[in-house]
């Protein structure tokens, strides 16, 4: 029973990877993002973890997801790309597939010596006492980061605008090359 | 089901989201696979911190704080995908060459 429920998981993770990588669509990508973000949610589950499911849910699923479609959205022109993937795929299929091959013989490798317990949760209590008595600085580091990183979003999206104000109407901007047909995008 | 299976379902995470990284053209797909990366580590420390003897919570709180700062890499990274658009006119990241050595 709890095997199948992680073949489900897994299979949830792993096909939704999959197809974020190969598809051509960059909206089904944003899509199979969304499913494999949930299958890892379903892991973190079967792990007793779940306030860090319910975390990966609300965050994954609900902003980072849609903060990523609103992204393609603004940046696409058209849904289908004709070149989705680099010319010289093989290599990074090869280079992948090597990482791949090293993690899971390492696994295998040393699979007998952490195998034998059995996993267990801890209480929501305790990750709560942990996370604010051990890594209360940490925390609070972290509050500044996501403070510093809004910022920083702000100003590296509200200066292009300004710039394409400032730019006269009907004339490409400065620093887009001519006869690329890069720039016709806007 | 063992410690093991974890492993090998983050291993697969992991490559999928490195042949994201490495073949994607597009700089919104290639933050796509910088997720799929993190969380396949996500999915190794609980997964570590579950099958302890004694189970500790370290491992989700680190697993917290790396999704905290995936949240703020992608807010950040799209910033900066949505600018270079606008000056460049693709999110191709084959297309951007101003500080190629």
């Amino acid at each position: 029973m709890e095997l199948a429920l992680f073949v489900i998981a897994a299979a949830l993770s792993v096909g939704g990877a999959i197809g974020v990588v190969m598809v051509n669509n960059v909206v089904h990508a944003a899509v199979y993002l969304l499913i494999a973000m949930l299958g890892v949610a379903a892991a973190f589950v079967l792990l007793y973890a779940e306030f860090l499911a319910l975390v990966q849910l609300l965050i994954y699923g609900g902003a980072v997801t849609m903060v990523i479609l609103f992204a393609l959205m603004l940046t696409r022109r058209s849904a289908h790309e004709e070149q989705a993937h680099h010319v010289r795929w093989p290599i990074a299929a090869g280079v992948s597939v090597g990482v791949f091959g090293l993690l899971a013989s390492a696994s295998l490798l040393e699979a007998g010596r952490f195998n034998s317990a059995e996993r267990s949760g801890i209480g929501l209590e305790e990750l709560g006492r942990t996370l604010f008595e051990e890594w209360a600085i940490p925390f609070e580091v972290a509050s500044l980061v996501l403070l510093i990183a809004v910022v920083g979003a702000i100003v590296i999206g509200r200066a292009g605008r300004a710039e394409d104000i400032a730019s006269p109407e009907g004339a490409p901007p400065r620093h887009v090359r001519p006869g690329t047909g890069r720039g016709e995008a806007r | 089901m063992t410690l093991l299976h974890f492993q090998l379902l983050a291993a697969a995470l992991f490559s999928l989201g490195l042949y994201g990284v490495l073949a994607r053209r597009n700089a919104v797909l290639v933050l796509m696979g910088v997720e799929l990366m993190l969380n396949a580590v996500n999915v190794n420390l609980v997964a570590f911190a579950a099958y302890r003897d004694i189970p500790i919570a370290t491992g989700q709180v680190i697993a917290i704080f790396i999704i905290t700062l995936a949240a703020a890499e992608v807010g950040l990274a799209l910033a900066v995908v949505l600018r270079l658009f606008r000056s460049h006119g693709s999110a191709d990241v084959d297309a951007i060459r101003g500080m190629r050595g």
